[in-house]
């Protein structure tokens, strides 16, 4: 199976063309789910055999699965000249083992094992550079696989009936299946070409799959600003992958990962270029600052799609692309030897402001929306601070509870005439006391709470940022601890507001069918045992079961790349795990106090001004959507037009009142500071600035093409002239 | 024959065609203004062909004309369908992105 | 040598002068048959530079097809057949500087970077045996990506233009 990876993309495919070409005429609208099951059925079935497959691998390596350690590690530079080549079976990289490096204590005891590479032909070959096609399977690999499988699975399952009597029931059923097939494709990418389809043909799904009822316009701007903002971060993703093409000239993975590892210090600056190039993309497609706004409008999806989208296929794309390129981000952004960098930074900052933004969201998606932008921080400043296996122990825990949420959301708007207003729902829990039981545990995991899944990858987390690697990370730490105390309490508030209380809505809400309870209890079941899956060897070893200790830690760090990169684990510690444990506790038990008990300054929103302020910045997004649409698309769409005949008027005129408005804005700003606090001044000066400079560059603007063209020509012959000058 | 008695020729057709497409009002004749742009392209990819005795500038000329010519397909729909929707094909008239 | 040089003079003088004409000429009809001088110049230079398969592509194609579409793009549009309409804008000077300044940076720089560089003589003489052995083997995938946009543009064009 492990040689024969394609197969499992390659069942989603065929499912999307039969269910879009045959759906409707010969298997009949009603039934196309049947074949989506079917072929998901099947592909967790060969997944679950990988990744079996792969654990005998790691267990009982076969000859040639290990890699030869070399002993002169002078001779790297005639090693590597010959690595280029296409046969990967005798490609036995050159190592350096340095295990002086790996400090406090961890370390690589077991194997490591190459993953399992199939190349089948060249794809195709341009101006002598060969394109070739292929797969990549190690354990990160059929971590993902089962992840994704098994969510989408019970995605299908569930579907069957949110989605039942839709008047686009085969499209859907389609593109579900399309989407998995992608996001397969993507995870066992054998090459940065590959990488880069899957991403697309991720993206290009998503933006399907939210506008899937496209005759409502929210719904439609919402998939048009995914999809838009995802091209932005793709123009990172492709200039990040040509620098790595240009730096090694492969497209191998596996050959660039070996030879960051096998000689780190080579070519520092064109991998922070690289990784700084790639982390736009990241940003863009797993939601990071400052281009996670498209993530909660794309609830406008069906909620079965938010599911798979959140916790899946779409935005742990981004955070698998790190891990999968983990020694380019690791050596471009020297994570071994620094207590702060890019990628922890955003990570961390992400978190905070995805947490703080969940208060404010009246919309239940919205909440787990910007939940789920919060928890992405949370792995890419694991990755930031090269807790590279906690990250993906986290992507692992944190798709089942948050499909699970998702799901149930789904079947609460399901049962309250497809509301997603928290204010139109309460007293659900008697109900609908499956989907509360189901909820309220996965609500627990994310939080964060001992002995659900969520604690066990939080915790590693906080850890890894707390040890670091060579320093600790100080800030990503005060980060992740605010984090935490923020997801338990914005969690007890969605509860509060769905399931507790007086029912606000109309009607009789109803507990929803069994096709989609039970799904809903598969999750919760996994968000029970998943942190099983990675627990530290202390807790096990009361039972003498320390052999099922860091099972993926063992199993799916891709060590053949990292153990040259002098990564290493910390030890579990008993205090990081009581505080990450008290902080959440407090987070809910303040929640619980406020909403249950009535305690607290209620309605501080509406007497306090600071308080209302803030609350304020927070409903409206820290105004990035205003930002990115009044001042930049404005400033774009645009630009500097019919200048020649206008100059005089318009452009001196707009520059004499856009100074004006600014310092007139400032005078205010500073009036308001005084008077009234920080925030509500900044807020009304971006306000006032965005609409100044709107107005300022509106009258420039002609609509005419040939006065466009026109400037266009013109500067360009004016870059020409300068370029000829200077060059 | 000097290499840019052929450069400069494709210099000045392109900048004539740069100028039919700013200055001309009627939207078949930004058009084949274009057209005159590709063909000082072409002439620069044929002629460095043979100062460099390659085939592929040749090559490319002839994937310049097959891409103009479908830009012309695309392009001459586009304006007969503007002369359907507005029945004028002056350029100037479409100002709809006006700010 | 010398009988090189003056057919290029005449050609070039016949395209410099069409092609001025054909964005200066107020009757559009008049402008497409500039336009058919300028590209039949081409071809001829193109003979000039020994690119024999270009310079029948270039006859067969822009002269027998792309023009006749004009021409029919022209008829169907209902174009002012005479000087009924104002072809230049009001906007033209500006439009003649930028053309001029790109033209006078490119001359520039063309002038300052190959200088008086003579073109090769001796070089290998393609003929379209070579051609299409380069194109279906080095370029056989830009090649097929071009049919397949030949056949996107032929959809599209339709789509567009048809009455519904």
């Amino acid at each position: 199976m492990l040689e024969n990876a394609f197969i499992i993309p390659l069942i989603p495919a065929i499912s999307f063309v039969v269910i879009l070409f045959f759906g409707k005429r010969f298997i009949g609208a009603g039934r196309v789910h049947v074949v989506g099951i079917t072929a998901l059925g099947l592909v967790w079935v060969l997944s679950a055999v990988a990744a079996f497959q792969w654990t005998q691998r790691v267990e009982d390596p076969p000859p040639g699965a290990i890699v030869q350690l070399e002993a002169h590690v002078d001779e790297h530079g005639d090693q590597r000249a010959d690595e280029h080549g296409d046969d990967h079976a005798n490609d036995h990289a050159a190592l350096s083992q340095d295990h002086s490096k790996d400090g406090h204590g961890g370390g690589h005891s077991s194997p490591l094992i190459r993953p399992v590479i199939s190349t089948f032909s060249q794809w195709w070959s341009n101006g002598g550079v060969e394109f070739a096609v292929g797969t990549l399977v190690d354990g990160q690999t059929v971590l993902l696989l089962i992840v994704v499988a098994s969510i989408s699975l019970l995605v299908h399952i569930y579907s069957s009936e949110y989605v039942k009597g839709d008047r686009r029931y085969v499209h859907y059923y389609a593109f579900l299946s399309l989407f998995t097939a992608a996001m397969l494709f993507f995870v066992m990418a054998q090459n940065i070409i590959q990488l880069i389809v899957g991403w697309e043909l991720v993206g290009v799904c998503s933006f399907v799959l939210i506008g899937h009822w496209w005759e409502e316009k929210p719904n439609t701007d919402a998939a048009l600003k995914a999809f838009l903002t995802n091209r932005v971060g793709d123009i990172g993703l492709i200039v990040g992958m040509i620098v790595l093409w240009g730096t090694f000239r492969t497209f191998d993975i596996d050959a660039i990962n070996t030879l960051i590892s096998a000689d780190p210090a080579a070519h520092h600056f064109a991998l922070l270029v690289a990784a700084c190039c790639l982390m736009a993309a990241v940003a863009s497609k797993s939601g990071q600052f400052p281009l996670h706004t498209w993530l909660p409008d794309a609830m406008a999806g069906p909620t079965p799609v938010s599911a798979l989208i959140h916790a899946a296929t779409m935005v742990v794309a981004g955070v698998y692309m790190i891990a999968r390129l983990y020694p380019v981000f690791y050596e471009g952004f020297s994570i071994g030897s620094s207590s702060i960098n890019l990628m922890a930074f955003i990570g961390g900052f992400t978190a905070l402001i995805g947490a703080a933004l969940a208060f404010a969201q009246w919309d239940i998606k919205k909440v787990l929306a910007y939940s789920t932008v919060s928890q992405l921080g949370y792995m890419v400043m694991a990755l930031g601070v090269g807790a590279w296996t906690a990250a993906i122990f986290h992507l692992f825990t944190h798709a089942f509870f948050k499909a699970c949420l998702f799901l149930g959301a789904g079947s609460v708007s399901h049962a309250a005439h497809h509301t997603f207003d928290m204010r139109k729902m309460g007293g659900l829990k008697k109900d609908m006391p499956h989907t509360y039981r189901t909820f309220v545990i996965s609500a627990l995991a994310l939080a964060g709470i001992f002995p659900f899944a969520g604690f066990w990858s939080k915790d590693e987390i906080l850890l890894g940022s707390l040890v670091g690697q060579e320093n600790s990370y100080p800030l990503m730490l005060i980060f992740g601890c605010a984090v935490a105390l923020m997801t338990a309490a914005y969690m007890t508030r969605v509860i509060w507001y769905t399931f507790h209380g007086e029912f606000r809505g109309e009607g009789h809400p109803h507990e929803s069918p069994k096709v989609m309870t039970v799904p809903l209890w598969i999750l919760a079941g996994m968000a029970v045992v998943a942190g099983a899956f990675n627990l530290p060897s202390p807790v096990l070893e009361p039972f003498g079961l320390e052999g099922l200790a860091h099972r993926i830690q063992t199993y799916a760090e891709p060590s053949v790349y990292l153990s040259g990169l002098g990564l290493s684990h910390p030890d579990p510690s008993l205090a990081m795990a009581l505080v990450g444990s008290a902080l959440a506790i407090s987070g809910i038990l303040v929640t619980y106090l406020y909403y249950w008990r009535g305690m607290g300054p209620h309605g501080m929103t509406q007497r306090n001004r600071y308080a209302k302020n803030g609350y304020t910045f927070l409903e409206n997004k820290y105004y990035l959507d205003h930002l990115y649409n009044d001042v930049v698309v404005e400033t774009v769409k645009r630009p500097i037009a019919n200048w020649a005949n206008r100059f005089n008027q318009n452009v001196l005129d707009g520059a004499v009142n856009a100074a004006g408005e600014t310092a007139r804005d400032t005078g205010r700003w500073i009036y308001k500071w005084i008077d009234q606090g920080a925030i509500d001044g900044s807020v009304h000066a971006a306000a006032r600035g965005a609409d100044s400079s709107g107005e300022g560059l509106r009258a420039i603007q002609s609509g005419k093409v040939q006065n466009y063209g026109q400037l266009l020509f013109g500067s360009a012959a004016v870059l020409a002239i300068v370029f000829v000058i200077v060059v | 024959m000097l290499l840019n008695q052929f450069l400069i020729l494709g210099a000045f057709l392109f900048a004539v065609g740069v100028y039919g497409v700013l200055a001309r009002r009627n939207g078949v004749m930004v058009l084949m203004s274009i057209e005159l742009m590709l063909n000082a392209v072409n002439i620069n990819l044929v002629v460095f062909g043979v100062q460099h005795g390659v085939v592929s500038g040749q090559v490319f000329a002839l994937f310049v004309i097959a891409v103009a010519a479908a830009e012309v397909g695309v392009g001459l729909a586009i304006v007969l369908l503007l002369y359907r929707n507005r029945t004028s094909i002056d350029v100037e008239d479409f100002d709809l992105m006006r700010g | 040598m010398v009988a090189q040089n003056i057919f290029f003079g005449i050609i070039a003088a016949v395209v410099v002068v069409s092609a001025l004409r054909m964005v200066t000429t107020r009757n559009i009809v008049h402008a497409a048959l500039y336009l058919v001088a300028v590209l039949a110049g081409l071809g001829a230079l193109y003979i000039l530079l020994t690119a024999e398969f270009i310079a029948t592509t270039q006859v067969l194609v822009y002269i027998g097809a792309v023009m006749v579409l004009f021409l029919f793009g022209i008829m169907l549009t209902k174009a002012p057949l005479g000087n009924v309409m104002k072809m230049t804008g009001p906007q033209w000077p500006i439009a003649a500087a930028v053309s001029v300044l790109l033209a006078g940076v490119t001359v520039y720089s063309l002038i300052d970077h190959f200088g008086s560089d003579r073109l090769a003589n001796d070089g290998p003489v393609f003929r379209t045996a070579h051609v299409s052995d380069e194109v279906f083997s080095t370029y056989i995938v830009p090649f097929e990506a071009v049919s397949v946009l030949l056949l996107a543009a032929l959809i599209g064009a339709i789509v567009l233009a048809r009455k519904d």
